[in-house]
């Protein structure tokens, strides 16, 4: 058994950030990652970091226009805390070498971005997450702290209280890709978990292939609620072969959106007359596709940015390494072409219930990054607002895990057993007939001893993964997640309807039970990433049927989320979160009120028009 | 083993996907949809060209039988417009055998997960299009480096290399005014530029002579990750020092022969063949070295 005071699980923005802060505040830290830092996907971040730094800009104007972005579905305490923030810790990433662009005078560039009423988004050049978790990495260097890099976490180790909430994690179960040695991690003070987002529930998807929301899904087995978790988004603009992603940057240098027809359709088919390109994203992604439907799509599928007109200088200079997406995904000359884009998935705003601290209901788990939900995008994130959210959330519960002195939190967390329970009425959670291979949670123990249960839950995993690789025969995981990617992309994609919903929950219910009969092929144990990936799936199975749930039960219009039968924002109905707890496999849907009371006052919900 | 030693290798054609019906009905009627699927997206790509590419990957596996021996598999890919190397991994190990092994992740060239030998050059594989090679398409480890299985190979001496240079900024002092940042002209942000493009993807150092033959020569990634800071106007004086002694030991630029290698295969187009000779240039000036 390995030990440590902090285990942070990720790589990553928000995991390296916190390994930093729990470091810096006295405690011995080590990150547990199944990909060696560098390899994680802040790293394919692009646009930039929004900070109010400037004179004429204030965190008020910051947070309202955050606020405004996510359709009020954000949580005040952290909004305000989050815009309050960002200047210090962007400050603080520019001191520790990060190469942002820059003005003639020395400092640092900021630019215009979809949906800010002020120029704030810190960049540097196309490419802002690469260097931001390069220099990120490098002060983890230059501490000396413990890295187990390629150790996948497939299991946390929690105790099996009733009641969520009176549950603690002493720490995590970690297998390491390169040997197939499963160990314990005792955590003393707490764990952190910061793995990222889960968009290979979808096919078409920015995200990278090891985005498979692990995090979520093992934070949510053990009891923590997923929050929000209907509210995906969808980027505007990804290479149509790949799912590569191409920065709203280029929009937001005067980059210009056309369809077939030539005709700048932000603008002439009023879809956003004031802002056009530079639209909240969800609304952009909406006016592509409904171009499309409307046969004014180029090739049936998609429609053109078009970056030309900015001219080379302006272009190498800023955005070049969009030239080299272009060229290199999908043979395009952003110099000589329009490039053609789609919407594809690309972040979840929804995840793990925490608190402004990082912290989840049970004591001793956190979460950061887009694997949490502090419940900051709400409904929808504007774009430049994610990665200052891995450093300022990330810093928080590397601190808060360490034992820094911090306020009362006001977001509240942890099952609440007096909110009232959505009957969806079709067959979710566990299947029929359960394998030891999808078992597991908590950490059944007659004495609350913390490394007993690290024990025992490592022991569990050992019986698990053994069970996997002992069977002869059965289904392949590949065929369970391509079939799970299918229907999440055809049924709860930018546009949804209930029939849709329904189907997809039942094709989820069909995909569990198949997967009961999974079996992993690679029988050896150096570098099994045919085992990885068949964990992986299931992970993933629990997290899309969350996604589905939150967007059949959320019946109105908001943000992201689009109903067919629900066109307009229901305040009076839907101010409130969705959370689903696993409930030991018999997920329950449920509700908390949004908190609109910030510092200087309540946030009152507008029309959210750009 | 290491990839240098290799030439007993045997053709051997990957098993395709077992057809054999299982007793579980629902297995069955999901291995003919899959089959159906599979035969649908054969007649797919048979109707665009009808073209198949043929992939030839080198296989290792210290605990299997019949893998303990490299061999090569060749496996038959539907191809397709756009497709690259990796798409055409991907493909083989979903479709064929799932215990085909390599690192890969972001698939757009940052992640620096997916740098193979391929067809004989460092490569990385969602980099490279299927179209642009001679086909069959051979795909090996990056040669000089440890075979863990398959094409995943020991990274760690890379890793241990780049932290030699003290691979992190260390300012003599900081702004003390209140959000206030250290000012860097644009010039000098645009001199480091290509320099901080490094993602980490170990192809320089496997395509790097000197590097084979001297396993404690930083190597180019390494000295890259010194000349991004030592170049840098924010830099601290005494890091700067510390870390032109590093690289002008036995072991650093001094021993780079400027065979532009490293420069040739680097995916993110980045001169480091120029940037060891600036730094050499550095070393004499700073009376630190003549040669």
């Amino acid at each position: 058994m390995y030990e440590h005071d902090v285990i942070v699980v990720g790589g990553g923005g928000a995991g390296l950030r916190a390994a930093i802060a729990a470091h810096e505040e006295g405690a011995d830290a080590a990150i547990v990652t199944k990909l060696h830092p560098v390899r994680s996907h802040t790293g394919a971040a692009e646009g930039g970091i929004n900070a109010a730094l400037r004179e004429g800009d204030s965190w008020q104007d910051h947070a309202y226009d955050t606020m405004k972005g996510a359709d009020y579905l954000s949580d005040a305490p952290a909004v305000d805390t989050f815009a309050q923030t960002a200047p210090d810790e962007v400050i603080q990433l520019e001191h520790w070498g990060m190469p942002f662009s820059r003005e003639e005078d020395g400092t640092v560039s900021q630019r215009p971005f979809g949906g800010l009423s002020f120029p704030r988004t810190t960049y540097a050049g196309a490419e802002t997450g690469h260097h931001m978790l390069h220099t990120l990495y490098e002060q983890v260097v230059k501490r000396g702290i413990e890295v187990y890099d390629e150790w996948y976490v497939s299991q946390l180790a929690v105790t099996d209280e009733d009641d969520p909430n009176e549950r603690d994690c002493h720490g995590v179960v970690a297998w390491d890709v390169q040997s197939g040695e499963v160990a314990g991690f005792r955590a003393r003070d707490g764990v952190i978990l910061a793995t990222g987002g889960p968009g290979q529930a979808y096919d078409h998807t920015t995200n990278a292939v090891a985005n498979t929301g692990d995090g979520v899904a093992i934070a949510y087995r053990a009891g923590v609620p997923m929050e929000d978790m209907e509210m995906v988004q969808f980027h505007p603009t990804t290479l149509p072969s790949t799912g590569v992603l191409i920065s709203e940057g280029v929009r937001g240098e005067g980059g210009i959106l056309y369809n077939s027809e030539g005709e700048r359709f932000m603008f002439e088919y009023g879809y956003a007359t004031n802002d056009g390109e530079l639209a909240s994203r969800d609304v952009v992604a909406r006016a592509e596709l409904t171009e499309v439907a409307e046969g004014r799509g180029v090739e049936d599928e998609y429609v053109y940015l078009d970056m030309r007109h900015l001219g080379e200088e302006r272009i190498t200079d800023r955005l070049e390494n969009i030239l080299h997406l272009a060229r290199d995904f999908e043979g395009v000359d952003g110099l000589e072409e329009p490039m053609p884009v789609k919407p594809g998935q690309h972040y979840a705003m929804g995840g793990i219930e925490v608190d402004e601290h990082g912290e989840t209901c049970i004591d001793g788990l956190y979460a950061a990054g887009e694997c949490a939900c502090v419940s900051l995008h709400g409904a929808n994130r504007l774009g430049g607002n994610a990665l200052p959210e891995l450093i300022v959330f990330g810093a928080r519960a590397g601190r808060h895990a360490a034992g820094a002195d911090m306020p009362e939190p006001k977001i509240e967390t942890g099952p609440d057993p007096d909110a009232e329970r959505e009957d969806l009425g079709v067959p979710l959670g566990k299947p029929s007939r359960t394998e030891a291979t999808t078992d597991g949670g908590t950490v059944e123990h007659p004495d609350s001893d913390p490394d007993a249960i690290v024990e025992t839950a490592a022991d569990a995993e050992r019986d698990r993964i053994e069970t996997l690789l002992e069977r002869e025969d059965g289904v392949n995981h590949a065929d369970v997640r391509a079939d799970l990617q299918a229907t999440m992309t055809e049924n709860v994609n930018v546009f949804r309807e209930e029939d849709g919903l329904k189907q997809a929950l039942a094709d989820i219910q069909e995909a569990r039970e198949r997967y009961q009969d999974v079996y992993v092929a690679d029988k050896s144990r150096t570098f099994n990433t045919d085992l990885q990936h068949t964990i992986e799936t299931r992970n993933l199975l629990d997290v899309a049927e969350a996604i589905t749930m939150g967007a059949l039960a959320r019946e109105e219009f908001r943000g992201a989320h689009w109903r067919a039968e629900h066109q307009e924002r229901k305040d009076d109905e839907y101010l409130k979160h969705t959370l689903v707890s696993w409930n030991d496999g018999d997920p329950e849907l449920w509700y908390r009120p949004v908190l609109l009371e910030g510092d200087e006052g309540a946030y009152e919900p507008k029309e959210r028009s750009y | 083993m290491s990839t240098q030693t290799p030439d007993t290798e045997t053709e051997s054609e990957a098993e395709q996907p077992s057809s054999k019906p299982h007793h579980e009905r629902r297995l069955a009627e999901k291995r003919e949809r899959a089959e159906t699927k599979e035969a649908e997206r054969a007649a797919a790509a048979q109707e665009i060209k009808g073209e198949t590419v043929e992939l030839k990957v080198f296989r290792f596996d210290p605990e299997i039988e019949g893998k303990e021996e490299p061999r090569f598999d060749s496996f038959t890919i539907p191809f397709e417009k756009g497709m690259t190397v990796l798409d055409a991994l991907i493909y083989a190990r979903d479709q064929y055998d799932s215990s085909l092994t390599f690192r890969h992740s972001c698939r757009q060239a940052v992640c620096g997960s997916d740098a193979f030998f391929i067809n004989g050059r460092q490569q990385l594989g969602c980099q490279t299009q299927m179209a642009d090679l001679d086909w069959p398409v051979r795909v090996e480890p990056l040669p000089h480096q440890d075979v863990v299985k398959d094409l995943v190979v020991e990274m760690d001496h890379f890793y241990d290399q780049m932290e030699a240079v003290d691979p992190f900024f260390d300012p003599d002092d900081l702004p003390e005014g209140e959000l206030e940042e250290q000012r860097q002209s644009p010039e000098n942000r645009e001199n480091i530029k290509l320099s901080t493009r490094c993602i980490w993807c170990g192809a320089c150092m496997s395509s790097c002579n000197i590097a084979a033959g001297d396993n404690k020569y930083l190597g180019p990634a390494a000295i890259n990750k010194a000349y991004r800071f030592y170049m840098d106007e924010r830099e601290g004086e005494q890091k700067r020092q510390e870390r032109l002694e590093i690289i002008e030991q036995e072991h650093g630029v001094w021993r780079c022969q400027t065979q532009f290698s490293c420069t040739n295969v680097c995916p993110k187009d980045i001169p480091l063949t120029e940037h060891i000779q600036e730094l050499k240039r550095e070393a004499v000036k700073q009376n630190l070295k003549f040669w």
